[in-house]
């Protein structure tokens, strides 16, 4: 339900966020001035502690949908002028905003929906920032409390949905609780090992007068006595660490989402060179360590680089910072890296142990761990790793100079995906935010567009949720506006969350789309091809004329057929001062090598087919 | 594979879970808030774990819960069930106290066949296990026994022959001996 409201009464609805410190004076003071003048009209309500306490969480921009039950916050919104709110198209392309806004920036993410099928419809975007530990709160409205229970209209039990897979979860029945409850969500999602947090509020809570104070920090860590992560590595496991680096002659570092997380790339960077150790890098890892960096040596696992999962294969320790040894890292356990010894450090003890056994666990903030650590490693010289960095240099080549990929053109006339992605790289200066939709693309993404900073790939590791590239670069785009943001997505992911095209209108959001059209669900054919025998069932798919669609819509839209084309595309598009998508009609049976079949292990890459040579 | 390496076969890398299983008692000590049971067996539902028993009670503290689960697997995976416990925001401590000096006790009510010709031999069988009879009835007694859970069976074995109509068990709760607190470890 959407209620359209006039822009009388004094209500600002849509302030671009505030940079100079002046005009943050002058916000401060229009505030002020408005909240004085509501004063005398209204009391303090349950909706008004909410946006006091996103204010105070430092949240700049959030992203929702209406509904009966959350129509009170919307009735005093406009009363907070430094609140953005994004009216988006669904609840789902909220969450990934939230998500996509939180990767970008490192800050709490925050989305918004109503009760029932508001609230059901963010579900997956929470479970997709549960499995990628994203920081976002995810607010939504419940029926009245008496109504509780009673199956009323638009009610659904939601926290007991999404208690499984948020970080914690709140039902607020009283609007004096709001104020305690947001800054535990907001403490909770951002400490230790991020990840979501849901606050459910009814109706009444929403409505109720109040005088409850905001909770300072203090107060809010002495509320929860069983909530705290362990940060410092233990000393013992310290110096184990700088033992084992000192006797390996093969040491690989695999650096994981944690290192950005806890933005330990500089610490990452002085361990390699101090002890020349070579660092691989998991999907949500990429941009850890500058891609030219001379010891940055690849991407893993099932569709990473085959001299990367060679490398991990021969390798006689493996230093796993913040990763969690996903399947999809490790292929068969029991074939997995069998010379290496496992160093494992990572925030949340739960995770070590838990795929793989390890030899060294560590439990703490990567950053903390790897300050502590540095200064007990012996420095190693080139010299010394001469011989090993000489063998992955090779491997490197070789894997590298395979025939079937980076060629610019895969067969002829057809314009192939690696090609797109590393002309949208280099035309960025490999400084845009890249964010993936999943399957084909997102994997093309991971390998070929080439990473220098922190933060600037995005991707749904975990849950894999297709329809996630465009939200979430809504958000990225939003929460760093000083960077080119551009949505990596395939026709089928794309015409998931296709709605929120209208949001990027809208609010003018500077999203660049990059649709890589195949007219199939590439990941899927790629599997029906090579694992079940050819039968390509479901994996044909129609699409609009998206150079119409995106003309309806009123983004500026071009369409890349051919090699030559792909630039000239690319920049048209970043030359527009708003969204614009690029239409790349690219070949429709590219296969993403190499590929682990599920199963095996890192040895076991299926490379190329005979005709794709 | 390069030379650098030692070559010969490899033995496979061990996956954590696949060793001996046992029965397992955790301790939990949790904060009282709404809820808190459903996130516990949420949690070992989702992770796969198999809860054997599971009883709650207050403590002394009213905030504050005690949470007895029983479980089977091995040392890895009970390890990790504690883990993920952990991670629960309202949980406070958790103890595998198996291998520790422990008194486990639990509750059972037993509602047995009885008529006016067996009904002395069925209380003297409940006398002798330091069972007792809360209940007389024409037709039957209930029968109240304490004692670990081998103690229970062994009562329950021998009523069975009269025949059980009734039976509630509450699982095990249980406490480490000697003068450590585990609830007193949760107050930092």
């Amino acid at each position: 339900m959407t209620v359209a409201k006039g822009d009388g009464g004094g209500r600002v609805t849509h302030v671009p966020s505030a940079g100079t410190s002046a005009s943050d004076e002058i916000e401060r003071a229009r505030r002020d001035m408005l909240h004085e003048g509501r004063m005398q009209k209204r009391t303090r309500i349950g909706a008004d502690v909410l946006c006091e306490a996103l204010v105070r969480q430092g949240v700049d921009v959030f992203f929702g949908y209406p509904g009966g039950v959350i129509l009170p916050l919307y009735d005093v919104l406009g009363d907070y002028p430094e609140l953005r709110h994004i009216l988006v198209r669904h609840e789902q392309g909220a969450a990934h905003a939230a998500d996509g806004y939180a990767r970008a920036t490192g800050r709490v993410g925050v989305c918004l929906g109503t009760s029932g099928p508001g609230a059901t419809n963010l579900v997956t975007g929470i479970g997709n920032a549960q499995l990628d530990s994203i920081p976002i709160v995810a607010i939504t409205g419940n029926v009245p409390g008496a109504l509780l229970g009673k199956d009323a209209f638009q009610e659904i039990d939601i926290t007991g949905i999404t208690l499984p897979i948020t970080k914690h979860n709140y039902l607020v029945r009283n609007a004096d609780d709001i104020a305690l409850v947001l800054a535990e969500a907001f403490h909770i999602a951002r400490t230790g090992r991020p990840g979501p947090v849901h606050v459910d509020i009814t109706k009444d809570a929403l409505q109720g007068e109040t005088r409850a104070q905001h909770p300072d920090e203090e107060t809010v860590v002495a509320g929860l006595p069983g909530f705290r992560p362990t940060l410092d590595g233990h000393p013992r496991q310290l110096r184990t660490i700088a033992q084992e680096i000192a006797k390996a002659r093969r040491p690989l570092i695999l650096a994981g989402h944690g290192i950005l997380i806890a933005e330990a790339e500089e610490e990452l960077r002085e361990l390699a060179e101090k002890a020349g150790i070579p660092v691989t890098w998991t999907l949500l890892g990429i941009g850890a360590i500058d891609e030219t960096h001379p010891l940055a040596y690849g991407y893993m696992g099932m569709h990473g680089w085959k001299h990367v999962n060679r490398a991990i294969q021969s390798a006689d320790l493996l230093i796993a910072l913040g990763m969690r040894f996903d399947d999809r890292v490790t292929g068969n356990v029991k074939t997995y890296a069998p010379h290496a010894r496992i160093v494992h450090v990572d925030i949340d003890p739960a995770e070590i142990g838990k795929n793989v056994a390890v030899d060294v666990p560590v439990v703490g903030d990567v950053r903390r761990v790897l300050r502590s650590l540095l200064p007990l490693v012996e420095p190693v010289d080139r010299e010394t790793r001469a011989t090993y960095l000489g063998q992955l240099a090779e491997w490197r080549l070789e894997s590298e100079g395979s025939s079937w990929h980076g060629s610019g053109t895969w067969r002829t006339g057809l314009l192939s995906a690696d090609y797109v992605l590393e002309q949208i790289g280099e035309a960025n200066d490999h400084d845009a935010t890249m964010v993936a939709d999943v399957g084909q693309n997102q994997m093309w993404t991971a390998r070929y567009a080439g990473y220098r900073r922190p933060k600037s790939h995005l991707s749904s590791g975990g849950l894999g949720t297709m329809g996630y590239g465009m939200p979430a670069a809504m958000g990225a785009a939003l929460g760093r506006p000083d960077k080119t943001t551009w949505a990596i997505v395939g026709d089928g992911g794309f015409q998931m969350t296709i709605q929120e095209l209208a949001t990027l209108v809208q609010d003018d959001i500077p999203v660049k789309i990059a649709l890589l059209d195949n007219r199939k669900l590439g990941m899927i054919r790629q599997w029906q091809e090579l694992v079940y025998a050819g039968n390509y069932h479901s994996s044909e798919m129609v699409g609009p004329d998206y150079l119409k669609l995106a003309d309806a819509y009123g983004i500026p839209a071009w369409k890349a057929t051919r090699p030559g084309e792909v630039r000239p595309a690319i920049e048209a598009a970043n030359a527009v001062d708003g969204p614009a998508l690029v239409w790349f009609e690219i070949a429709s049976e590219q296969n993403v090598f190499p590929m682990m079949p599920a199963g095996k292990g890192l040895s076991d890459l299926l490379e190329e087919l005979e005709e794709q040579l | 594979m390069s030379g650098d390496i030692a070559a010969g076969p490899v033995p496979a890398r061990p996956i954590p879970g696949s060793g001996e299983t046992r029965r397992h008692v955790l301790v939990a000590v949790v904060q009282n808030r709404t809820g808190v049971l459903n996130r516990v067996a949420s949690l070992m539902r989702a992770r796969d774990f198999n809860i054997e028993s599971l009883s709650v009670s207050h403590t002394d503290s009213e905030d504050v819960s005690r949470m007895t689960i029983t479980i089977h697997g091995d040392e890895f995976h009970v390890e990790q069930a504690t883990k993920q416990l952990y991670r629960l925001i309202d949980v406070l401590k958790v103890q595998d106290v198996t291998d520790e000096p422990t008194v486990q006790h639990e509750l059972a009510l037993v509602k047995v066949r009885a008529t006016d010709r067996n009904r002395g031999e069925i209380v003297s069988i409940v006398e002798m296990h330091r069972a007792r009879v809360v209940d007389l009835a024409p037709e039957s007694v209930v029968v109240e026994a304490t004692g670990t859970e081998v103690e229970v069976d062994a009562l329950l074995t021998l009523l069975r022959g009269y025949g059980i109509r009734e039976l509630v068990r509450t699982g095990a709760v249980v406490m480490a001996r000697g003068s450590g607190s585990i609830e007193e470890a949760t107050k930092r």
